[in-house]
């Protein structure tokens, strides 16, 4: 079987490819400026370490939501169960296109939620007490991703094949 | 569903009863000290300061010992301890204990001189360890260190570089120091810093030889020991171990005392209640013979303070309506159900004066929107029953910490209901493992619809949910208005919007944007439509024409209107926030079956089994684990965000009653009989 015949499912795995590694790549880079944050208030406090732990975790969302998006894309071309659908190149880019938001989205927000966190953690450093306030900072940042993450499912699952 | 009413009350009594009332008040907890009376009316000030701070020095010192026995007789915890709250002690216990705080602080006295004398050894161990290490390159020589020679002869000791050959050395003192001849030099060891060397010469030469030899880099070592460095050498370790054996029997001593942690405890707390007792000792205003307490308490522990005190005491209780300009302390009184998030509106800040308390209208709304963010059944029961054991399991366990579990609770039961209602249990393992090792695929049917094959169905409702919940917040502001007396602005404010977003949506509900979204065209009747648009109309023509009212520029009042009426986008982006119910709700669901998936890929068997039974432990437990987060900061933002943006204000002041603020123990109350 030739690439070329079958260049709608090369497209649409792409488009899978590209929603999972740009929000995963997003998130790597939030949770690790949040985890150096984080560290360095538990060297000084090991007893705020279960807050700034999930301070740290609030930027991965977005590799979980590219996650989400790639295997709604897998499964349906049908990649997951076997029988991949012979897609026409169109429709392959289709998906692709409905798997950017997601992706581009995912590692930027993935990004600067991370930096929200890092100043967040600061926050939790201080004033331990302030914690729920401080956790709706990167929370701001996260509802993009959020809506980046709708469109893009709502996108996929219109796409007819 | 309200903030408590609070009262000032002043409590003047005589001085010799001061000792009692202040114990009991404290005893009672329900005073927020907040003294009035100024010195300039003929009151006086105590000044307990030092009396304070030796109270403090003592708690802390408890504290001290306390640490000092969990290093060396460290206690085992288990890892849900931290949820067991403060120990219960009973009245007498107390009093026994506290009787005899000359010894146990005596204890405590003990206790950190030992852990200073430990130290004071260590440090002392580990200077006789540097001497050890200074001496080793000596223990070849079989004199002592400070031994100069004979008569005729003299020993020079000393190092040099470490590349220095003997040859070197003899060139040295035959360039420099020409006229000596009898030179002997030995090197007793060569490392890589240095070479460690004897020389010998006649003692004429040796102010000459040395001379020489420091032109080569020769150093007297720094320090000398005058035993042969062997000898020097074991008497040095013999001491080490001596003060090893002393740290040793200090260490088995403070183990022996680890029984006393209690007493420390309870000391510690008696001593932090004196410390606090005085601090306000010292604001309270004193005349010749009698002293004022005043403060905050709310209504309903009126009658209990004046029974306590008033029936008992020669004293006078008065009992005033708090002035127009006090802001007074805050506290939430809520049902059970509801006081459950009120952890969560502290977070955001507490009503201010006269504020409408929001907890219960939000703790429904929580409820709701957390359940349909984590929307799995079997994710809702996990949750629901864990917080429930730990909540029976624990029941001393600390007030915030209580209420944070029993919010969790019922967020699961919430998630439970969702989960049935979306047919999630632990995403769509039913089907799986049906599918994989029974041949069959079975699915549980969902009792309203699957999100997933539905999407757009869900984003409507998502909308619609949160259209409620704004128009529901936006309501309390009415009622707000309301309630101060300013029916004016209730009506631009309030009545204005509600007719202009009520007339916008019903203008959207028919439009072919709206059935493409919902899959549904709905057709009003032609009145609705008219309707509609009038109300629309209405809204916004009244809008541009009020919102700047309070401008007497005619243009300037319009222009102000009219930028109002651009907060129409600010709605926009408020309902469209909601639809993170939706995307949350099937994130949850996805990464489900894809751990499911991935489970189910060992195929059929025993390893299969073992395979899946791994993949579905770890994958489920971190989904949840992840979206519990998640569902938790989104629904949080909801309420802060969209819900409080409304209406609520917060930054009231947290009600901090003058208590037995104790730390490790609570005091049984116990009634005298």
């Amino acid at each position: 079987m030739s690439i070329w015949s079958n260049l709608g499912l090369v497209y649409a795995l792409l488009g899978a490819a590209v929603a999972v590694f740009l929000a995963g790549a997003g998130s790597a880079i939030g949770v690790g400026i949040a985890g150096q944050a984080a560290a360095g208030v538990v060297t000084e406090d090991p007893s705020k370490f279960a807050k700034v732990l999930i301070m740290q975790l609030l930027p991965g969302t977005q590799g979980i939501y590219g996650l989400l998006v790639g295997f709604i894309t897998l499964s349906k071309v049908g990649l997951l169960g076997g029988g991949a659908a012979a897609l026409e190149p169109q429709t392959g880019l289709l998906i692709l296109a409905a798997c950017m938001p997601i992706g581009i989205v995912g590692l930027i927000s993935g990004k600067y939620q991370g930096m929200t966190s890092a100043a967040s953690i600061g926050i939790v450093a201080k004033k331990p007490d302030q914690f729920g306030k401080a956790m709706l900072f990167p929370a701001m940042v996260e509802t993009y991703a959020i809506l980046a993450l709708l469109i893009s499912i709502l996108a996929v699952n219109a796409v007819q094949i | 569903m309200a903030v408590l009413q609070m009262q000032r009350i002043s409590i003047c009594a005589l001085k010799r009863d001061r000792k009692a009332i202040l114990e009991n008040l404290q005893s009672m907890g329900v005073i927020e000290m907040n003294q009035i009376a100024g010195e300039d009316d003929g009151f006086d000030k105590m000044d307990t300061q030092n009396a304070r701070v030796g109270f403090e020095k003592k708690a802390q010192l408890s504290e001290n010992a306390l640490a000092i026995l969990e290093l060396y007789a460290p206690q085992k915890q288990s890892l849900l301890s931290s949820l067991e709250g403060k120990a219960l002690v009973g009245q007498k216990k107390f009093n026994d204990t506290v009787a005899a705080k000359e010894t146990i602080i005596a204890k405590a006295d003990a206790l950190v001189a030992m852990n200073k004398e430990i130290a004071e050894n260590k440090a002392n161990i580990l200077k006789l360890s540097n001497q050890i290490e200074s001496l080793s390159p000596w223990l070849n020589l079989d004199v002592p260190m400070n031994y100069t020679g004979t008569d005729k002869v003299a020993m020079l000791l000393g190092t040099m570089a470490a590349d220095t050959a003997p040859d070197t050395v003899y060139a040295k003192i035959a360039t420099h120091a020409r006229e000596t001849d009898a030179v002997d030099v030995e090197i007793i060891r060569t490392d890589k810093d240095a070479i460690y060397l004897v020389v010998f010469c006649l003692r004429d030469d040796a102010a000459a030889v040395e001379e020489a030899l420091r032109a080569g880099g020769f150093a007297r070592p720094s320090q000398v020991a005058d035993k042969k460095p062997a000898e020097k050498k074991a008497d040095l370790e013999a001491e080490i171990k001596k003060l090893n054996n002393e740290i040793e029997k200090r260490e088995e001593e403070i183990r022996t005392m680890a029984s006393c942690r209690e007493e420390l405890k309870i000391i510690g707390d008696y001593f932090r209640m004196r410390a606090d007792k005085y601090e306000i000792l010292g604001t309270l205003p004193q005349s010749q013979r009698t002293f004022v307490v005043s403060g905050y308490i709310p209504v309903k522990a009126v009658d209990a303070v004046k029974k306590a005190i008033g029936e008992v005491y020669d004293c006078v209780i008065d009992v005033d309506d708090l002035k127009e300009d006090e802001e007074a302390p805050t506290i939430l009184a809520n049902n059970a159900f509801s006081s459950s998030v009120e952890g969560v509106l502290e977070s955001y800040g507490l009503p201010h004066k006269g504020e409408f308390d929001p907890t219960t209208i939000m703790s429904f709304f929580y409820v709701f929107f957390f359940g349909m963010m984590l929307s799995d059944a079997a994710y809702g029961a996990i949750i629901a029953i864990a917080c429930f054991i730990v909540l029976k399991k624990f029941p001393r366990m600390g007030e915030g910490m209580h209420k944070s579990l029993k919010m969790f609770m019922f967020c699961g039961i919430s998630t439970l209901v969702w989960g049935i209602l979306f047919g999630g249990y632990f995403g769509n393992v039913v089907d799986i493992v049906s599918g994989t090792f029974f041949g069959k695929t079975v699915t549980v049917p969902a009792l309203w619809f699957v999100p997933l094959n539905d999407p757009m169905r869900l984003l409507v409702y998502s909308l619609a949910f949160g259209v409620v919940h704004l128009f529901v917040g936006l309501g309390i502001k009415g009622y707000m208005l309301l309630k101060d007396g300013k029916p004016l602005d209730f009506f631009c404010d309030v009545v204005l919007w509600y007719a202009f977003l009520i007339g916008l949506l019903l203008m959207l509900i028919p439009t072919d944007i709206f059935a493409s979204i919902a899959q549904a065209k709905i057709t009003f009747p032609p009145f609705l439509n008219m309707l509609a648009k009038t109300l629309a109309i209405i809204g916004v023509v009244g809008l541009v024409l009020m919102s700047g009212r309070e401008n007497k520029n005619p243009a300037l009042r319009i222009a102000l209107g009219a930028y109002d009426v651009y907060n129409i986008t600010g709605w926009l982006s408020d309902v469209l926030s909601y639809s993170r119910l939706l995307a949350l709700g099937l994130a949850t669901g996805v990464i489900a079956s894809v751990v499911n998936q991935m489970g189910s890929m060992f195929g059929k068997g025993i390893v299969g089994i073992i395979g899946f039974l791994i993949v579905f432990i770890i994958g489920h437990t971190l989904n949840l684990a992840i979206n519990l987060l998640g569902a938790y900061v989104h629904t949080n933002r909801l309420q802060f965000v969209e819900f409080f943006g409304k209406f609520y204000e917060g930054g009231g002041k947290p009600f901090e009653p003058f208590k037995s603020d104790t730390k490790y123990v609570d005091i049984k109350e116990e009634t005298l009989s």
